[in-house]
């Protein structure tokens, strides 16, 4: 039978992933597939509290709707500003875009 | 995989894998309706959206380009430590955890509440993605 704490500790596992991805990606789209993977971990942990700590409410499913709608709406706008970076430097890679470093 | 593979390409597609193991994991925990929502944004919206974003900015992604910046060393302290701590603090903490048996069927829990009690919530979000999706649009746009 699985418990919360296995949830929690693959919810938590997966975020470490994601977490390692933008720290170490060079390529902005990878960054974004990262970016993710971090909402897929809130997710679980969200449905998680919602079934074993209040199995009667749906808050934390409603939450988790939430949730996909402004992940979706992140990577959209995301994606569109990597298009636009790319059209002008034909460059993706976030360690050689510093336009902004000064 | 999706965080170490050379080629985006390839980390996309376990990316797709990663998704549909969620939302198996939904199913689990009695939360259909999100699998199915999971199914449908992620591994049909969100991953064509990626695809086309990796598509329009091809050669970029050859594999023999170097992926991964310099910091992979304090990345991976970085994480273990963030991982060790966070499974430290879970196996400390006693939840509550309730003994009712939750509901059969999920779907129609949520769509009642989104209708109710989160009505505002609801409309709010469908402000902000319109406002993401023309945001989006005019800044990819030529000019």
């Amino acid at each position: 039978m699985l418990t919360l704490n296995h949830y929690l500790a693959l919810s938590a596992i997966l975020f470490c992933i994601g977490i390692y991805g933008v720290l170490t990606r060079r390529n902005a789209i990878g960054i974004l597939m990262s970016i993710e993977l971090l909402f897929n971990a809130a997710n679980i942990n969200f449905i998680a509290f919602s079934k074993f700590i209040t199995p009667q409410a749906l808050t934390g499913q409603i939450f988790a709707v939430f949730v996909i709608t402004i992940a979706a709406a992140e990577a959209t706008v995301g994606l569109a500003i990597v298009i636009l970076i790319y059209r002008h430097h034909k460059e993706i890679n976030v360690d050689k875009i510093n336009i902004m470093k000064w | 995989m999706v965080v170490t593979l050379k080629n985006i390409f390839h980390s996309l597609l376990f990316l797709v894998l990663c998704f549909f193991s969620i939302a198996g994991i939904y199913v689990l925990l009695n939360a259909e309706f999100l699998a199915a929502v999971q199914v449908l944004i992620y591994v049909g919206a969100v991953t064509v959206l990626l695809l086309f974003a990796i598509m329009m900015t091809a050669q970029i992604y050859s594999p023999s380009l170097r992926q991964t910046n310099e910091q992979v060393i304090p990345g991976l302290i970085i994480v273990l430590v963030l991982l060790v701590t966070t499974l430290f603090i879970l196996g400390k903490t006693a939840w509550k955890i309730s003994s009712k048996m939750p509901e059969a069927q999920s779907t129609v829990g949520i769509g009642k509440s989104l209708l109710t009690i989160y009505v505002l919530p609801f409309e709010v979000v469908s402000v902000v993605l319109i406002t993401a999706l023309i945001g989006a649009i005019i800044i990819a746009r030529k000019d």
